[in-house]
This record gives structure tokens, C-alpha cells and sequence, in this order.
């Protein structure tokens, strides 16, 4: 990967081009969207498990990193629990409130290879490499084998409840399979044809299946088509050809009037039941759209309310809208492509220019490089030393890293997993380094969901179970608890947005429900709740000067929050008054960090994916008529007109595939970027397509 | 041509097809032509079959007016009077007594009067909607009539009839990958509520549950890499059929998605698609003038191919055998055109190489041929690269096999020269064949069949017997005297005469200033003479014995051709945005005849066809035209202009106007661009000539005032035989003009036939008064009654 840290001088600031973080997203494997809660449950190769908020932007509300060897096959809600199924045969129920695995349970019929709950609510069904469909019922906290349908000779692939939940359609190698679930006995078989030619000697798998509540019975098969079967004769009723590839994936929307097919060449195919005849009731499905947003194989879709989602071996989440489907077109309606989690994988020592990066089953500490001279805006500079990887820091155990951080002073690296948290003590001295682990901790310190050091990186914040914060203490000695800070009321999320104040006085937590709660560290006392806002946090900041706490939400909403005063302070009121420019709300993927310049006690820096803003908070707010991306303009203006033109918000896109971006004591930014292209320079080859004209 | 709409008949027995002012019926069996309708005087722009009566037809044309014909028996039934240009008909079974007309930008419902009378005035009109497409295969009727689809640029409307209500749906110009959407053409499945257009970029869409605002979906299906030009449904539904530039028929099974079937290398690109009603048979008509009929399992059952007239490289020849015309066919052909049977009789491979039916392609193309005198020979240049500098190009020649009736390769010649060839010759000798090319790299060479002693095979190949030049200058025409005794070529303002026998140069003629355009010997008893016309605005006659100039005069030539049968020659002159024809005989300085503005156009190709049987015509004017009949094509070097719709061909002399109106009508995008009456010659002629050469105001005022009355005769009664009369000179205005100059006669009273072919007798006269003495004035004013 490219290991030069370029330099360039951007106005104001030196910046550091990071490209050495080799950040690979993990291949979606299955989805689940839950209706009532909007939430789309989305699993990955690795095994992990993310909730999305698909009505408050996608937000990534939830992660719950995976383990080593924990393939995913299936992923189904039940009610408002999500369960997961995968090749080691174990069925996994989430705690999503702690974010982590519940339990698992073995259902002792060898690999799983799809997963899926009845419309009731009351039971799970699971297709097993041996050939039986295992039904099991869903308690209270637990869920109970119930019992095998007919065994069959071949792997249940693919599984769907018809909606009354008595019969169950499962597809196999070659072959579909109705079960009554009363007596588990197969009521038709159905044989899927192979394909022509060559590919007559493979079996045809089904990968998918689709009950609808009318008795139709749709597949996706490996030979590339999508075919219409009648229940109750067990008859082909019709069929499409797709591709001729695979058809992997299958999904209908919740009133049966469009079906989604994902296949292997990346395209997505939508089906509709339109009437032939207008405003007459005979309904066929035909084909209509065709989406071709991945690169490589689709291996889940699912069609939501008012978009399609598909998912692939190209590690993005796609989100189409239809927009049939959307009553006003906004910003929340747009394509939306998701590449990185929305959580920061860097965490930076900004007083030692040490940079901590999270991979999923290993740390890497890089120092950064050294330059000299000074440039024109927009040059780069010379480097005098090169940037350089201290350390790689491998888990122990299966379990993948939640989070970690690095000490503002660079003495101290801390991750946890789902079971363990693990301290270091870094010794840097010239070029020796050295760490040492912290050998007893607290026991309270047992696992976080969010680690977070003081700024004077004396303390330590763990935020666990019951959205509570435990601080421990650090120095040459150790580490010792100090005590836990407890919201007064509220909900019991997890934690994902710790932010300590430069004084080290004050403490912020965001939780998944959106709370905000401020603590006070000399007290260790619950200060104060910010109201609580419709969307969720997705940065934070406490101002080192004010000590207002500057949040960004989902929506691309922005509040600055006096802590002292307990109440929004009067820009942020200002803000909320004028409203944000359009083109600001409409941007697609949320901010992730939230900075200040010491230097200029009115600038906010900010970053998502795609652009770094600096706020100037002193300057007037952009309405709708300004120009929003201005800098241009402003360049080939005089200083007068530049003053009278200029607007808060100044946005810079010369980076682009941003993962973090962070501002270092001596003003120089370190921008770590994660290029697109060199993500998939690393996935396999896709199939290969004859492109017309080559 | 056969472009326009067609539509085969129910029992697949006919293809119907519009050719300039008439609708041809072919039969489908055997593709031979059955008969015309004739009736309009102008344009045909659009058919449909009656949907009451299957055997009877509807056609629409510019002329503002829609007749109603049997086209079994080709009698014409009704006429209704519209009075506005027409430019599409479309009809529907359940709009009985309805048609819908496209007028202007709209599209307009007449319901057309239950009357017994033959002409009846169609005043029930009444919008449908403005802003129609001019292209017609952008409207269609829906499912049993109930609604019209038309589209225009990037929006599909649909119209329902009871509700009269109209959903509109816009696509984007363009998408990121660069997609280009306009609307091409359009077509209703017939049973279910599903519309499919095609689009500019190739891709065709299929509409459906278009009676909401939001909720309407559609599929795309692209194959074609380039615009869709027609689409139709089969009359089942079962399947569409699309076409474009690519040439290829395709065949998309309905509802399956992605199955579809091609029938490739149909010929020039595909304008329509239509399906019998029946479904049995389809049939495609193509850019090169032809029609294809296909038979459902998708195999070519017939062609009915036409002359084809774009993209004429090479001049207009005649086939000493066949006695056809000869001239750039299919691409990378020469089709073999019979004239007298008015049939295409085969196309000549010339390229030998696929040709790829794409834009912007640079491919073989043939540019030069010429026979020898016995048709024995035949010569071909073909080049590529014209635009590019890399010039490719091959000089072939073909012997006729008479054992397989055809042209032969006997040899190709890759470097004939080291730069294109300007002009090449046979030599008109019966006992060697020579062949003389001359070209831009300042050279000329002499091709001889050599007899190679290595090679004592039957076939003898051609090589190369004489290089010549002269001071480096640029050839720029070739000719043989009529006995291949001498040779003339022009290098600039030089002509030099050569002695083929023994490559001598004889001597130089040259009359600065000028370049030398065309050179042409005389025939017969003046073949002492060499004619040659310049750049500069002049006609030269050389006499060969004295090697010194006859004679010669100041007009500006753009082509002369000599009658291979007689001394005549004619030259094409170019001048003031009209051309005039003079036919001449060397040895005398007056012309033997003249036509004023025969067209409009500048006129490069002309070639006399000598006749079955010579006519015994004593009309003094006619006579050059007893033993060869003059075709001549003219061509208008702006191809993107407006007018080439109203060009290419002008047949002059003889031959039916049916045929006249084949060659004359343009390419597909006729229907938009109507022609435009013409104002009448008699009048201009009037107007035109100078004042001292006409006679008395007296006389002439009758005349002109009757020309300008209008004529109570109504539609003339002119049909195939009378067109056919070989006297008459050719005439392209019209039958208004036509009935004018009948007028005129009728109020002289001078003549003593009065038939209908005496309009075109009128006209001679007239440019007889021009000509001739006032003698016969004198009779004229003494018969007025």
C-alpha cells in the first residue's frame, strides 16, 4: 500500500496524506430489515453484525464485531430480537442493547445454511447441511428445538415461511420443497432445471426462495433464473431469465407488489405485479428495472419501504430508493452508497504524533513523518523522515476489536473485544519501543463499549454495560478504579460517543438512543441531559475554551451545548433558527470527528467521507441563495468583497475516501484516506462480463 | 423509392408502400410489382389499411387531401379534402369513420363525411393534441384504440380517449453514462397495456401501469447500438420487432425478458418493421431502397429492391450486354439496374469484404468503374481513407464469364498508382482492350492484357504497358477517340493527344484559361473533333486534323456526355442556381436543342441508354433522342442540407413518371420535409425570356392570363401510357403545372390534338417562339377566333 504520508499545504495548514491505513471492508453476506423498527440488520463475511437506522439516514446505530471462523449464513429478526445462523451450526441470538452475542446455541445438524422467523413471531426455522429444516421456538430469552420436518437427501439452502406461517418452502440442490408445518411432511416437490449445454452435469442450486401469501412460490436458482411456481399444483407458472450467472438473492416488499433479485454479475433486477390491462385485477410479475450499483456478486437484498438494499462481495451497502415509493424526493431519498462504518477506526496522540489504527483482529501504531520547508497552497512538501509503524498488536483470542484508543500523551493503548479489555503501557524512548501489559485491572474494566483517555491522559473512561462510564485512574504504577459515573434516568444503551473536556472537567456520553449525558469528573456526577434529539449523535466535541459541547447528528444537524450554562448556546440557536444550506443537509454520509483550533477559538473542524469543513462560527450563516461552496469564488475576489461574500461554513474536497481526520498541536491536519480504487484493486476478479465493443 | 410506410395486407398476399405520389402494391409471393395508386399530386406521406374493410387502403399526403382506394383493382374509391399538408394517418378499428391526421405539430381527429360523392370535404376536425413528433413511427394506437401513445424528444404522452385525459412521462436527456433518451419510435402491444419505444441510444422501454403519475414502471432491454428506428409488436403479442442502422432484425419474445431472435445482414439499415395481420409474414424497409418480406420463423422469403441511389460514386454506365444501368449499389457493390423493365437485376461484389453496418465507419467503397465497348471488360477502383490521410486503394478488373452469366476478378492491381485515380477509360477498339488511368500523382498508365510467356494459362492478366506524363502536371481527364487511334489526356489547361499504338506524343492543344474539365471525341462524321470544357466558363471544340480550335464558347459546363450512337453530345450547364441542358454536334456552334432549368441542381452524371429500337420521331427538337434516351443524376455536394430531400435523381426524356417519381423522392425523412410545388415553367419561362425574342403582348397575354385561371377539368386524366410517351420531355412540376398549360392550348385553339400529353407540346412551344422566326405568328394570330 502506498506509505508515503503526502504533504501539502492547504492554506492555513500543513496537512498529513495518511494512506498507509490498508482498511479493507469485510464482503455483506445476509441482510434482514425489520419493518416496525426500520432497523436493516446487516452481516458481514467477518462475522459481524451492524444495525442500521434506514430512517434516520442509515445511520450505523449498531456493531458487534465478529470472530475468527464465524461465517454468517443467515440473519432474521424475530419481533424486535435478531438471530444469526452460520456454518459452524450455531444459532446466535444479539444483545443489542450491550451490543454483543447473547448466546449460541448448536442446532446439531452440521452447518446452517439459511435462517428465517415466521411472520407470528413464534418460531425460527433453519436449513441444515444434513438435510433438515429444524424448527425452533422462540421463548422469552431463549429459543427451544421444536422439531425436524422430513429429512431430505440434499442441504437446505434456502428457506421462506408462507405468511400464515403452516407452510414453509425450502430450496435445495435441484429441487424445492414445500412443508406443512403441522405434520413437517413435504407437500410438493418441484424440480428446477439445470441449465443447457455444459452446465447440465452441475446441479442447479436454489439459492433463494420467496413465499407470498397468494400460494406463488418464487426462486432464484444458480442457472440464472427467477421462476413463478403454484403451490397448489406444484407447477411451474413461468420463469425469467435474468442472468447467466447466478441468481443469489431474492427479496419482496412487504405488500407483494415488487420482488428484487440480486445476482452475481452485481446487477439487481426488479420484478413488479402490474396488471397487463389497465384497472382490470389480472396481475402478472414482469420485469421491470434493472440496478447496477455493485462491482462483484450480490449476495442479500432486500426491498424496504422505499428503497432497495443490496449488499455484496464488493463490501458495499447500496441503497436504492424507488422512487415510485417516495412521496417528496429529498436528501433522504438519494442513492446512498455506504464503504466505511460510521464509527472512527483512528485514534491519534496528538501530542507525540503517534496514530493507532483498527483492524479487525489487530492493532497498528504509526509514527508519523517529519517534513521541511514551506510550500505554496496545494504543493506538496519534501519529506524528511518517512512515516513509520512502531507496533502491531495482534488479539488475543477469537473475538475481533470493539474499540481502542491511544493516549493523547502516546503512553498508553487500550482495546477491548466482546470478552476482554486490554491495557499497554507504551516506552518510547528514541527508537526502542516498547510495551508492557498492564497485568491487573479492575475488574470493572472487563470489557467497554467505547474507550476514551483524558486529555492530560491520566485517566481512563470505559464505557459499559447499562450506558454507565467507569474511570480509572493511570500512572507509572497502574491502573486503579476510581469510580463509575451512572445516568440519572434514561435508557441502558450502549455507549458508542465519549468526549472529555481539555480541562478535564467535564465528560460527554452518546448513546444509541440518542442521549446525550454530560458528567461532571471532579464531582463524578451526573451534570446534566441534553434534550435528547430525533437523530443520532455521530460526533462530538467539547470546546477547550467554552466548554460547549458541539454535536453533529444523523440528519446533519448541528447543536453547540453549554455545558456550564445548560443550555444551547445562542449560535446554535441562531442555527436552528436560520436553518442549514441545502447542499449541507444533503449530503449523504455523517460527520465523524468534531475538532477545534486552539488557535481560533471560533472554528469547528469537521469531517465526513467525502470533505473536511471548517465552521467559522464568528462569520454569517449561508441561506439557501448563497453560494455553499464558495471558495473558489472567494479566491478570485478582493479582500473587501471577499469579507462581505464569505459565509461560516468552509468546505474543502481535496480529500476524498476520508476514514479520520485530526488536528495535530503544531496546526498541521493528519487526513487518513482510504481510497476507493485501492479497496477494489484488493477483492477478487469479478465475473467476467463481454462488455459491448471489446 | 419504396420508403414510407408500408403495410402488408391481411392475407400477407401484399406490401403496400408509398413512392413519391403514389402507393405501390407488390405481391408478396412473387414481389412483383401489381400496380400503382395514383391520385395525388404531391407526396404521399403516409398509409394505413382500413380497419372496416381489409381491401381497401388510406393514404394521406401533402397535398391536403386522403383518398380511400381498392388496392386490389388500384381504383380510387373517395377523396376527402383536408386542405392542410398531411404527414401521418393513423387509424384505429374502434374509431370507425375517424382518421387521424398529422397536421403541422398536431395530431387531429376528422371525421371523414358519409357522402356517395366521389370528393368530399372534410370539415369535422378536431385536435387531439399539439406538439407531435414530425417523425411518424412516434405515435400509436394503444389496446383496442382506447388510448394514442405519441412521443416527442424525452417525453411519452399517452392520450385516453374517454377520459380524455393525457399522462406524461419524461425521461432525462442524458444519464451519467452518457445515455441518450430521446424517443425514436413507439409501439402498443395490441392486447395488453404495455407500450414500447425505442430510444436514441439503442435502448427500447416497456411501459407499463402508465395511468398513474408515480407508480408507471418500465423495463429496458438494449441491444441495438444505435438508435431504434421501428419497432412492432406481432399481431399476437407474442413478440416485438426492432431495427435499426445495424441491419439486423431483431426478435424479442414478449414477457420472457432476454430472449431474443436476430436475422442479421438484412442490407441498409432498417426505417420500418411491419407484420402482416396475420403475423405470418414481416417486412422490413431498408435505407437502400428495399424492401425485405420475411416469413415468421424468421427466414428472408423475398426482396423487393429498388434503385439504389445514396452514395453515387460512380458515373452513371451502361452495361454494353445487359444494356443496364450500371452504378454504386450496396455498399461495396454495383447493382445492374435494368431501366427498361424498370428492375433490379444483380448486385456485383466489388469490396468482397463484410460490410459493418455502423457510423462513422471508414470502409471500401467503390468509386470508378467502367466497361469496356463489348462489355467484356470491366474496370473497378475502390478506396478507402478518404477522409484520413492513409489513401487505400485497389484497381480491379473483371472478365465476364459467360458461363456463369457474370463478372469475374482476373486481376487487382493494389498499387496502381502511388495516389488516388482521377479518371480511367477502356479504349473503344474491337480488337485490343486497353485501359488508360490517369492519376493525382501526375501520372497516366496504359493497362494492357498481358500475354505472360511464364504463365501459358488461359487466363492472361493485366499489367502495366506505358507510363506517360507530361511536365509534372496533374491529369485531369482521359478520353479515346472513337476508332482507338488516339488518346487525349488533360494535364491542367493542356490537352495532349497521344498515339496509343506507339505512345507517341501527337501534339498539345490548350486554350488558357482554365483547367480542363471534361473531354469528349466526336462520334461519327464529326470524329475529327475533340470537345473539352474548362473551369473557367468554357467550351472548346478542337479540330483534330488542323489541330486548331473550331470553335468554341463561353458557358460554364458541370458535365458533357456524348451518344455513343450518334454525333450529339450534350453538356449540362450550371448557372444562377438552375441547370440548363444544350445538346450540340461538334461540327456546328448552335445548339440542336435546349432545356432551361431541368433542375436545380448542379448535374455531374449523365449517360445516354441507347434504345431497344430507334424511333422515328421528325420532330426537329426530339430527334437527338430517336436512338438514346439521356439519364442524368444530380447531386447536391450539401448533404445535410434541406434539399437533398427534394434531389438526388432527375430522370430527363422518356421513361414513366412512376419511375421518375422512384428515383426522385428522397430518403425517410421525406415525410417531414414535403415537396413543395414547384410554380409553373410556362410562367417563369415567360418571364425569364427576353423581351425581344417574344412575341406580341397581344398574344402572349391571353396566354398568361389563361395560365393563371384556374382549371375546371379537375384531376387530369393522366395516366401510366401518356407519361410513357417518349416524345415528351420530362416533368417534374407536377400535374397543376399540367393542367395550366392545357388551359393555355384550349384558349389558343392552335392545335389540333387535344390530349393530354399537348401540356408538354405547349411547353415546346413556347421555347419555340424563343427560338424561331416571327413567321408563324402571323398564323397563329389569324386562326384566334
Amino acid at each position: 500500500m502506498m506509505s508515503t504520508d503526502l504533504r501539502s499545504a492547504m492554506g492555513e495548514f500543513k496537512v498529513h496524506r495518511v494512506r498507509f491505513f490498508d482498511y479493507m471492508p469485510s464482503g455483506i453476506r445476509a441482510l434482514a430489515f425489520n419493518q416496525d423498527t426500520e432497523r436493516m440488520a446487516v452481516a458481514r463475511m467477518d462475522g459481524s453484525v451492524e444495525v442500521f437506522h434506514c430512517s434516520d439516514r442509515f445511520f450505523q446505530e449498531k456493531i458487534i464485531p465478529g470472530r475468527e471462523q464465524c461465517g454468517i449464513e443467515g440473519l432474521s429478526w424475530v419481533g424486535e430480537r435478531l438471530f444469526s445462523a452460520g456454518l459452524n451450526g450455531g444459532i446466535t441470538e444479539y444483545d443489542l442493547t450491550n451490543q454483543k452475542v447473547k448466546y449460541t446455541i448448536d442446532a446439531y445438524g452440521g452447518p446452517i445454511w439459511t435462517i428465517t422467523g415466521n411472520q407470528q413471531g413464534t418460531h425460527l426455522a433453519v436449513g441444515c447441511e444434513d438435510g433438515t429444516v429444524k424448527l425452533f421456538e422462540v421463548n422469552e430469552d431463549q429459543i427451544q428445538f421444536e422439531r425436524n420436518l422430513d429429512r431430505q437427501k440434499s442441504r437446505i439452502i434456502s428457506l421462506s415461511w408462507h405468511p400464515s406461517g403452516s407452510k414453509i418452502a425450502a430450496g435445495m440442490m435441484d429441487m424445492i420443497q414445500v412443508f406443512n408445518v403441522e405434520t413437517g411432511h413435504s407437500i410438493h416437490r418441484m424440480l428446477a432445471d439445470r441449465g443447457a449445454g455444459t452446465s447440465r452435469s452441475k446441479e442447479c442450486v436454489v439459492w433463494s426462495v420467496v413465499y407470498l401469501s397468494d400460494g406463488t412460490i418464487i426462486t432464484g436458482d444458480s442457472v440464472g433464473m427467477v421462476k413463478l411456481w403454484d403451490d397448489q399444483t406444484g407447477t411451474l407458472i413461468k420463469s425469467h431469465n435474468v442472468t447467466k450467472c447466478d441468481v443469489l438473492a431474492l427479496s419482496v416488499s412487504q405488500n407483494e407488489d415488487s420482488l428484487v433479485a440480486g445476482t452475481s454479475e452485481g446487477i439487481v433486477v426488479q420484478f413488479q405485479f402490474v396488471s397487463m390491462v389497465l384497472e382490470k385485477d389480472d396481475k402478472e410479475w414482469v420485469r421491470t428495472r434493472t440496478f447496477r450499483n455493485h462491482t462483484h456478486d450480490i449476495r442479500a437484498v432486500a426491498e424496504i419501504t422505499t428503497a432497495v438494499v443490496s449488499g455484496g462481495m464488493d463490501a458495499q451497502l447500496v441503497v436504492r430508493p424507488l422512487l415510485d415509493k417516495i412521496e417528496v424526493r429529498s436528501a433522504a431519498s438519494a442513492l446512498r452508497k455506504i464503504h466505511f462504518p460510521h464509527r472512527r477506526l483512528v485514534s491519534c496522540a496528538r501530542k507525540s504524533g503517534l496514530m493507532l489504527f483498527q483492524y479487525p483482529g489487530h492493532l497498528e501504531l504509526w509514527r508519523l513523518g517529519e517534513s521541511e520547508g514551506k510550500g505554496t497552497p496545494g504543493s506538496s512538501l519534501f519529506v524528511k523522515r518517512n512515516p513509520e509503524k512502531l507496533l502491531q498488536l495482534k488479539v488475543k483470542g477469537e473475538d475481533h476489536i470493539r474499540c481502542s484508543a491511544v493516549s493523547p500523551c502516546g503512553g498508553w493503548i487500550v482495546y477491548s473485544t466482546a470478552s476482554t479489555l486490554r491495557l499497554y503501557r507504551l516506552h518510547c524512548d528514541n527508537n526502542n519501543i516498547s510495551i508492557t501489559k498492564i497485568s491487573k485491572l479492575p475488574k470493572v474494566l472487563s470489557s467497554a463499549n467505547q474507550l476514551c483517555f483524558s486529555s492530560d491522559s491520566s485517566h481512563l473512561f470505559s464505557a459499559s454495560a447499562q450506558s454507565s462510564v467507569h474511570i480509572a485512574s493511570l500512572s507509572q504504577s497502574g491502573c486503579k478504579f476510581v469510580g463509575t459515573l451512572k445516568p440519572k434516568s434514561g435508557s441502558h444503551q450502549a455507549i458508542h460517543l465519549l468526549a472529555a473536556s481539555e480541562d478535564g472537567k467535564w465528560l460527554a456520553s452518546a448513546n444509541s438512543d440518542h442521549e446525550v449525558h454530560i458528567y461532571n469528573l471532579q464531582t463524578q456526577k451526573a451534570h446534566c441531559t441534553v434534550p435528547v434529539y430525533s437523530s443520532a449523535v455521530t460526533a462530538m466535541g467539547i470546546h477547550p475554551a467554552t466548554n460547549c459541547l458541539f454535536m453533529m447528528h444523523a440528519d446533519q444537524q448541528m447543536f453547540e451545548y453549554s455545558i456550564e450554562q445548560k443550555q444551547y448556546t445562542d449560535w446554535s440557536r441562531t442555527v436552528q433558527r436560520k436553518g442549514l444550506h441545502r447542499f449541507w443537509v444533503e449530503r449523504d454520509t455523517p460527520c465523524l470527528n468534531v475538532m477545534f483550533n486552539p488557535q481560533n477559538p471560533s472554528h469547528v473542524i469537521l469531517h465526513d467521507m467525502y470533505m473536511l469543513c471548517i465552521i467559522d462560527q464568528s462569520l454569517p450563516l449561508p441561506d439557501d441563495k448563497t453560494q455553499f461552496y464558495n471558495q473558489l469564488t472567494l479566491k478570485s475576489l478582493t479582500e473587501e468583497q471577499r469579507k462581505s461574500q464569505s459565509h461560516a461554513f468552509k468546505v474543502c474536497k481535496t480529500f476524498k475516501d476520508i476514514l479520520c481526520v485530526e488536528l495535530m498541536p503544531d496546526q498541521s491536519l493528519v487526513v487518513v484516506e482510504r481510497p476507493l480504487e485501492d479497496i477494489a484493486t484488493q477483492l477478487p476478479a469479478p465475473i467476467k462480463q463481454k462488455k459491448f465493443a471489446t | 423509392s419504396l420508403n414510407g410506410k408500408y403495410k402488408v395486407q391481411r392475407h400477407g398476399l401484399f406490401v403496400l408502400c408509398t413512392s413519391g405520389d403514389s402507393v405501390k402494391v407488390y405481391s408478396t409471393r412473387t414481389e412483383e410489382w401489381l400496380h400503382s395508386l395514383q391520385g395525388h399530386t404531391n407526396q404521399v406521406t403516409g398509409i394505413a389499411l382500413n380497419p372496416a374493410n381489409h381491401l381497401q387502403v388510406y393514404s394521406c399526403s401533402a397535398d391536403g387531401t386522403v383518398k380511400l382506394w381498392d388496392f386490389i383493382d388500384g381504383i380510387l374509391i373517395k377523396t376527402f379534402i383536408i386542405g392542410y399538408p398531411l404527414f401521418a394517418i393513423y387509424v384505429s378499428e374502434k374509431h370507425e369513420g375517424i382518421v387521424f391526421l398529422h397536421i403541422g405539430f398536431q395530431l387531429v381527429a376528422v371525421h371523414l363525411p358519409k357522402s356517395a360523392e366521389q370528393e368530399v370535404e372534410a370539415k369535422e376536425l378536431s385536435a387531439v393534441s399539439s406538439h407531435i413528433s414530425p417523425n411518424p413511427s412516434c405515435t400509436a394506437f394503444g389496446r383496442e384504440g382506447q388510448y394514442i401513445a405519441f412521443a416527442r424528444n424525452l417525453q411519452l404522452n399517452v392520450y385516453f380517449f374517454r377520459k380524455q385525459k393525457t399522462y406524461s412521462f419524461s425521461l432525462k436527456a442524458t444519464d451519467k453514462k452518457g445515455a441518450k433518451n430521446a424517443f425514436t419510435c413507439i409501439a402498443c402491444h395490441p392486447t395488453d397495456d404495455c407500450i414500447a419505444t425505442g430510444h436514441e441510444d439503442g435502448k427500447i422501454r416497456l411501459w407499463r401501469n402508465f395511468i398513474h403519475k408515480k407508480e408507471y414502471t418500465y423495463s429496458t432491454q438494449h441491444w441495438h447500438h444505435n438508435a431504434v428506428n421501428t419497432l412492432c409488436f406481432t399481431p399476437e403479442g407474442t413478440n416485438l420487432l426492432s431495427g435499426g442502422i445495424e441491419s439486423v432484425l431483431v426478435q424479442w419474445q414478449y414477457g420472457t425478458g432476454n430472449r431474443k431472435e436476430f436475422l442479421p445482414r438484412l442490407g441498409g439499415s432498417i426505417l420500418h418493421v411491419s407484420a402482416s395481420s396475420d403475423g405470418q409474414l414481416f417486412c422490413t424497409s431498408h435505407s437502400d431502397n428495399k424492401i425485405t418480406v420475411i416469413e415468421s420463423s424468421f427466414k428472408v422469403c423475398g426482396v423487393i429492391q429498388g434503385l439504389v441511389k445514396d452514395a453515387v460514386l460512380t458515373d452513371l454506365m451502361i452495361d454494353p450486354r445487359s444494356k443496364a444501368l450500371v452504378l454504386n449499389g450496396k455498399p461495396g457493390h454495383l447493382q445492374f439496374y435494368s431501366l427498361l423493365r424498370d428492375k433490379h437485376l444483380y448486385n456485383l461484389d466489388i469490396v468482397q469484404q463484410e460490410y459493418i453496418y455502423e457510423a462513422g465507419l471508414d470502409q471500401f467503397e467503390v468509386v470508378k468503374a467502367a466497361f469496356d465497348i463489348k462489355g467484356y471488360w470491366l474496370a473497378t477502383v475502390e478506396e478507402r481513407g478518404q477522409k484520413s490521410s492513409d489513401l487505400e486503394f485497389f484497381l480491379k478488373l473483371w472478365s465476364y464469364d459467360e458461363r456463369t452469366q457474370s463478372f469475374v476478378l482476373n486481376t487487382t492491381i493494389t498499387a496502381a498508382h502511388t495516389d488516388r485515380i482521377i479518371s480511367m477509360c477502356f479504349s473503344s477498339s474491337e480488337e485490343t482492350t486497353m485501359l488508360v488511368t490517369i492519376a493525382e500523382d501526375g501520372q497516366f498508365k496504359a493497362w494492357c492484357q498481358g500475354v505472360d510467356a511464364d504463365t501459358q494459362q488461359d487466363q492472361n492478366f493485366w499489367s502495366c504497358d506505358f507510363v506517360g506524363s507530361y511536365h509534372n502536371l496533374k491529369p485531369t481527364n482521359c478520353s479515346f477517340s472513337a476508332d482507338s487511334s488516339l488518346l487525349a489526356v488533360s494535364f491542367q489547361e493542356v490537352i495532349t493527344i497521344w498515339s496509343p499504338d506507339t505512345w507517341e506524343l501527337l501534339t498539345t492543344l490548350c486554350q488558357p484559361p482554365g483547367v480542363i474539365r471534361d473531354l469528349c471525341f466526336g462520334r461519327l462524321s464529326c470524329s475529327k473533333y475533340l470537345i473539352s470544357t474548362t473551369t473557367r466558363n468554357l467550351l472548346c471544340c478542337w479540330n483534330l486534323l488542323t489541330c486548331a480550335l473550331e470553335w468554341s464558347t463561353s458557358v460554364e459546363v458541370s458535365k458533357l456526355q456524348s451518344d455513343p450512337l450518334s454525333e450529339n453530345v450534350a453538356a449540362f450547364s450550371y448557372q444562377s442556381k438552375h441547370t440548363d441542358l444544350f445538346v450540340f454536334k461538334p461540327n456546328e456552334p448552335r445548339p440542336l436543342f435546349t432545356h432551361k432549368n431541368v433542375c436545380s441542381e448542379k448535374i455531374h452524371r449523365a449517360v445516354f441508354v441507347p434504345r431497344e429500337e430507334p424511333l422515328n420521331n421528325c420532330d426537329e427538337s426530339s430527334q437527338w433522342l430517336n436512338r438514346s434516351q439521356l439519364y442524368f443524376l444530380t447531386q447536391n455536394m450539401l448533404v445535410i442540407d434541406d434539399s437533398v430531400a427534394v434531389t438526388p435523381f432527375y430522370l430527363l426524356l422518356g421513361k414513366h413518371r412512376q419511375q421518375q417519381q422512384k428515383l426522385n423522392t428522397p430518403s425517410h425523412q421525406a415525410a417531414d420535409r414535403p415537396q413543395q410545388p414547384q410554380g409553373s415553367v410556362t410562367i417563369t419561362e415567360l418571364l425569364h425570356t427576353p423581351a425581344h425574342v417574344l412575341p406580341p403582348a397581344s398574344v402572349l397575354c391571353s396566354m398568361f392570363v389563361s395560365s393563371l385561371l384556374i382549371s375546371n377539368t379537375g384531376e387530369m386524366e393522366s395516366s401510366e401510357q401518356e407519361m410513357n410517351s417518349e416524345k415528351e420531355e420530362e416533368d417534374s412540376e407536377g400535374e397543376m403545372e399540367a393542367c395550366d398549360s392545357q388551359q393555355e392550348l384550349r384558349a389558343q385553339g392552335s392545335v389540333d390534338e387535344v390530349t393530354p400529353k399537348l401540356s408538354k407540346a405547349q411547353e415546346r412551344e413556347l421555347k419555340r417562339v424563343r427560338k424561331t422566326d416571327f413567321s408563324w405568328m402571323a398564323g397563329l394570330i389569324d386562326s384566334k377566333p
